[in-house]
């Protein structure tokens, strides 16, 4: 008796072709790319809010038939497959291009908007801004600007993107959650309250309507200009001001101690939105080596040092300037800022000394190199040099080096090079503060489960933030560091169920374990607990 | 201060190294023909997947080993010269040593078949293997894999991840049913079918065919079958690699013949992990348990031993983790394939047919003797706990929540489990 199976396929199929459904979303995605390509050159369409819908549409549509089609046909769990072998996630020719393009928006986005075809001096609107226009006038009551156009293709991005990333990671309830939350911050919160709210109030002057977006992150919340605007801005800015400093003083310290900074940066945050989404393709590409922490560890801290500095010399020059607008002197606004950081770093370093890791010691030593600056700004300055620099000019060099270089040009144009939390990892300041309480006072860590580590390494190449997650889970030691943003990855794509996202008591917390769990006890007695 | 030579730089012998390195000044140096640094060999299948690269699978940076003074040879030894305290590289220098571990691992299992050694016929273990694949993979239209156990399953999702026709065989009537109980081994043939692999139950190997430049063709089943392939993974276990010691004096078994304290027959040379055998087993372990941990826990305790802190090699409950494609598997405690005869064993599959939990406990006494879970993470603390404080089953049953390392949000199946298992097993007693 003899039988057989023979091969039907002529070639090998190593490259996955698309299928026809996956070719459909490609063409109803990049057909609405294409119309707004049309609109940016200018191109005049009749009835713009018809061909607008129609292009918004089309790329949703789009991505959503494109991903059904990758990720349904294929049953529940990780889908990794070829990530490294690809040009677009694989920093091949595509990726290049990719970012390319990406990083020229931004540089015209941020200074060269009449490319776009903004208006200047009350001229019309034209080209792709121009189109956004029945948009803008249906959600805000103004003609649309350059920001509102960059506002709705970052939502476009978060939903669409994020719709992908809930069918890749169906099977994993946490990434769910935390993806959803995402996306209804960014629809809700960073877009349409802020443009509803303006369209309700038109009379108010300009200051920002995203309550979710705090300082340090956004950097020109203390500045003259916004608080004014804030102070003039009736009830509504009012409480802008109030829930915005309540952000910073309360609701963030006790929201990351029960849940850590991802409650932030991987939950609400727009940056961290957009990169758990559109940037989800490309978190394998940050760097985990010892020098890429190195200079993450200096980057950071650089900027939460100019941060404070800029906005302490802003805040400063404006006392300075205008004594009978505030209700307190320039003298006791530095010595109040000097006093309160030096009782929160004195308190930190008495309580916890022993939990500091490196990250945390950077962060300190920043906070008391703000402290020092303050010091020097008071004695050193007039009104409106500070250290012999105009605070204006400062803060200009912020707004163009940190606002705008690094966040946007760099911290989105260079996601397929660099990966997707560039920004978050070596220029966020607010993480760096955020990152100090959850590695000091937080119930938030990664347990690792005993001895079931296999140094398989999945954990480190999928970690976004580039920490060297299996260098802990192979020590059987949980993952507290200051840069964690709780995404979940690393726990959904550990191969052994090693990883535990979990927020629990502060007592063991951060340990260390010489022998792992699985052997001898008297040995794992003998040397753990010497 | 002594010169320690590690041949072999897997999980065992670099745990060991590490290990010295903390608690002593010796002179150490590692041996491996396989590669220049270590790297995880669990992780070669996600290599070919392209889930990463290979450097990804190297749990320690390139210039770790100088920092650590930790001496790398990337060569292979033919010979160990025991009376003469030496060992013989392929180059023919001689590296003298003062203590001497064997930690080289395994090589896959071939049991003779005809065409073993064909082109396109390889296991998956070292790093050459994947090489291999790699070559061969661009114009493999089908490949045929044998035998069905862990590494196997893992070569045919490799394989699938890039859209080639796989066939399995198994020898048993069931995957892995030597290992997993009844249940488990059946939800899993499912989930083999559910990936497209063309799953061969209760079908061996015969013989493999060559083409006329002496690569494979095809291969012939025990039942008379030909299947033309053009790559075929051999994946019916592993053995110790211990060829290159025929000659050298060191007592040898299937392994090297080791005992508690992982001393040979000679003075001064020892051996651990893979290639390590038992004189007697311990507890319910196998003489030889090639399992990534076990290597890891030899590694720790040898260290001791070897920096003045004698210490035998005392495992403490077994554990074991794994993943079948989609679904994931822990076990702790002892569960087997079939309950031995004063035991009992509870088995909970979830309806969607990829979850599933078996406890395995003494009929008389109710003491919880082990647990598999499929799909659902538990926590090693608590189980390893449990073992140790010789808990019952209702023990377990009524602190599962505890037990649980499942990511936050996810359904917890608890009430459901002990629902079933109150049904069965007249009542929850109270603990």
């Amino acid at each position: 008796m003899s039988n057989s199976t023979t091969n039907k396929a002529i070639t090998s199929s190593q490259s996955n072709p698309l299928n026809s459904i996956q070719k459909l979303g490609l063409t109803l995605g990049f057909l609405g790319l294409f119309i707004m390509t049309l609109a940016f050159f200018n191109v005049n369409f009749p009835q713009k809010a018809v061909w607008l819908g129609i292009a918004i549409t089309s790329i949703l549509v789009g991505i959503v038939t494109y991903a059904r089609s990758t990720y349904l046909s294929k049953p529940a769990g990780i889908s990794n497959n070829g990530i490294f072998h690809k040009s677009l996630t694989n920093q091949g020719a595509i990726a290049w291009i990719i970012g390319i393009l990406l990083t020229s928006f931004y540089v015209v986005l941020y200074w060269f908007p009449s490319f776009l075809g903004l208006g200047e001096n009350g001229a019309e609107n034209t080209g792709i801004v121009g189109f956004f226009d029945p948009l803008s006038y249906f959600l805000n009551g103004h003609v649309a600007s350059q920001w509102f156009v960059y506002g709705t293709f970052y939502t476009v991005a978060i939903l669409g993107l994020g719709y992908k990333f809930i069918l890749k990671y169906r099977h994993n309830k946490y990434q769910l959650v935390r993806t959803i939350s995402v996306m209804f911050f960014q629809l809700g919160f960073a877009f349409l309250i802020p443009e509803i709210l303006t369209k309700l109030n038109p009379e108010l002057p300009y200051f920002a309507k995203d309550i979710k977006n705090m300082w340090p992150l956004n950097y020109y919340f203390f500045e003259d200009w916004h608080l004014t605007n804030m102070l003039q801005g009736g009830n509504l800015g009012m409480f802008m001001l109030f829930f915005g400093i309540a952000m910073i003083f309360i609701i963030s310290p006790i929201l990351t101690y029960f849940y850590g900074k991802r409650w932030y940066c991987s939950w609400v945050c727009g940056c961290g939105g957009l990169a758990e989404t559109a940037g989800d393709s490309f978190r394998h590409l940050s760097s985990s080596t010892q020098k890429a922490w190195k200079l993450e560890r200096w980057m950071i801290h650089s900027v939460l040092v100019m941060s404070f500095v800029t906005t302490i010399a802003v805040i400063f020059t404006f006392l300075s300037n205008n004594p009978d607008l505030s209700f307190i002197t320039r003298n006791q606004f530095i010595y109040g800022i000097v006093a309160f950081l030096v009782v929160f770093t004195g308190a930190l370093y008495y309580f916890k000394r022993n939990d500091l890791d490196t990250d945390a010691k950077f962060t300190m030593l920043s906070l008391v190199a703000i402290i020092i600056i303050s010091i020097a700004i008071n004695f050193f300055s007039g009104n409106q040099n500070i250290l012999f620099i105009d605070s204006y000019e400062l803060r200009k060099w912020y707004g163009f080096a940190i606002g705008a270089a690094f966040s946007g040009v760099i911290g989105v144009g260079f996601y397929p090079l660099l990966g997707n939390r560039v920004w978050c990892r070596f220029g966020c300041p607010m993480a760096a503060i955020l990152g100090l309480q959850q590695r000091l006072f937080s119930k938030f860590r990664i347990t690792t489960n005993g001895g079931q580590c296999i140094s398989c390494g999945n954990c480190t190449t999928h970690c976004e933030m580039g920490i060297d997650v299996r260098s802990y889970a192979q020590k059987g030691e949980n993952i507290v560091r200051s840069s964690c943003v709780g995404c979940g990855i690393c726990a959904a794509v550990c191969p052994r169920g090693v990883l535990k996202l979990e927020n629990g008591d502060e007592e063991g917390r951060i340990n260390s374990n010489e022998i792992l769990l699985g052997n001898d006890v008297n040995l794992m007695d003998l040397l753990n607990n010497k | 201060m002594e010169n320690i030579v590690i041949i072999g730089n897997g999980i065992a012998g670099v745990t060991l190294a590490r290990h010295i390195r903390k608690q002593s000044k010796h002179t150490i140096t590692i041996i491996s023909s396989e590669t220049e640094y270590f790297y995880s060999r669990t992780a070669l299948m996600y290599v070919f997947m392209g889930h990463m690269k290979l450097e990804h699978t190297q749990p320690y940076e390139n210039d770790f080993w100088k920092k650590n003074n930790i001496n790398l040879v990337h060569k292979r030894v033919t010979k160990v010269l025991a009376n003469q305290k030496s060992v013989v590289l392929d180059d023919d220098s001689k590296i003298t040593f003062d203590k001497l571990v064997l930690a080289t691992g395994s090589k896959p299992n071939k049991y003779g078949w005809p065409g073993q050694d064909l082109e396109g016929v390889t296991g998956l273990y070292h790093k050459q293997d994947l090489e291999a694949i790699e070559k061969w993979a661009p114009t493999t239209k089908r490949a045929v894999i044998v035998g069905g156990g862990l590494i196997g399953i893992e070569l045919a999702e490799m394989l699938r991840s890039r859209n080639i026709a796989v066939t399995f065989l198994v020898r048993e009537q069931s995957f892995w049913s030597g290992v997993l109980p009844f249940g488990e081994s059946q939800m899993i043939n499912r989930h083999i079918i559910e990936h497209h692999i063309d799953l061969r139950l209760d079908t061996s190997l015969k013989e493999i065919i060559a083409d006329e430049n002496g690569h494979v063709k095809a291969i012939i089943t025990d039942k008379d079958e030909t299947i033309a392939c053009e790559l075929v993974g051999l994946t019916a276990g592993v053995s110790p690699n211990i060829d290159f010691l025929k000659e050298s004096g060191i007592e040898l078994g299937r392994g090297v013949k080791v005992n508690r304290m992982l001393e040979t027959n000679i003075k001064d040379i020892y051996a651990i992990g893979d290639c390590a055998e038992q004189h007697e087993a311990i507890d319910l372990r196998r003489p030889i348990e090639a399992v990534w941990y076990t290597g890891r826990m030899m590694g720790e305790a040898l260290a001791q031993t070897l920096t003045g802190n004698p210490t035998p090699y005392q495992p403490g409950h077994w554990f074991n983790s794994a993943k079948f494609l989609d679904i994931e598997y822990q076990t702790y405690g002892w569960v087997w394939a079939k309950p031995k005869e004063d035991e009992l064993q509870f088995y909970w599959e979830h309806k969607d047919g990829k979850k599933a939990v078996t406890i395995a406990f003494h009929k008389e006494t109710r003491a919880f003797i082990g647990i598999n879970t499929f799909g659902i993470r538990m926590r090693h603390e608590f189980f390893d706990k449990v073992l140790t404080e010789k808990r019952t089953v209702d023990y377990v049953m009524h602190h599962l929540a505890e037990a649980q390392f499942d990511p936050e949000f996810f359904t917890s199946h608890k009430k459901e489990i002990q629902a079933q298992f109150t049904n069965q097993f007249i009542g929850l007693k109270t603990v």
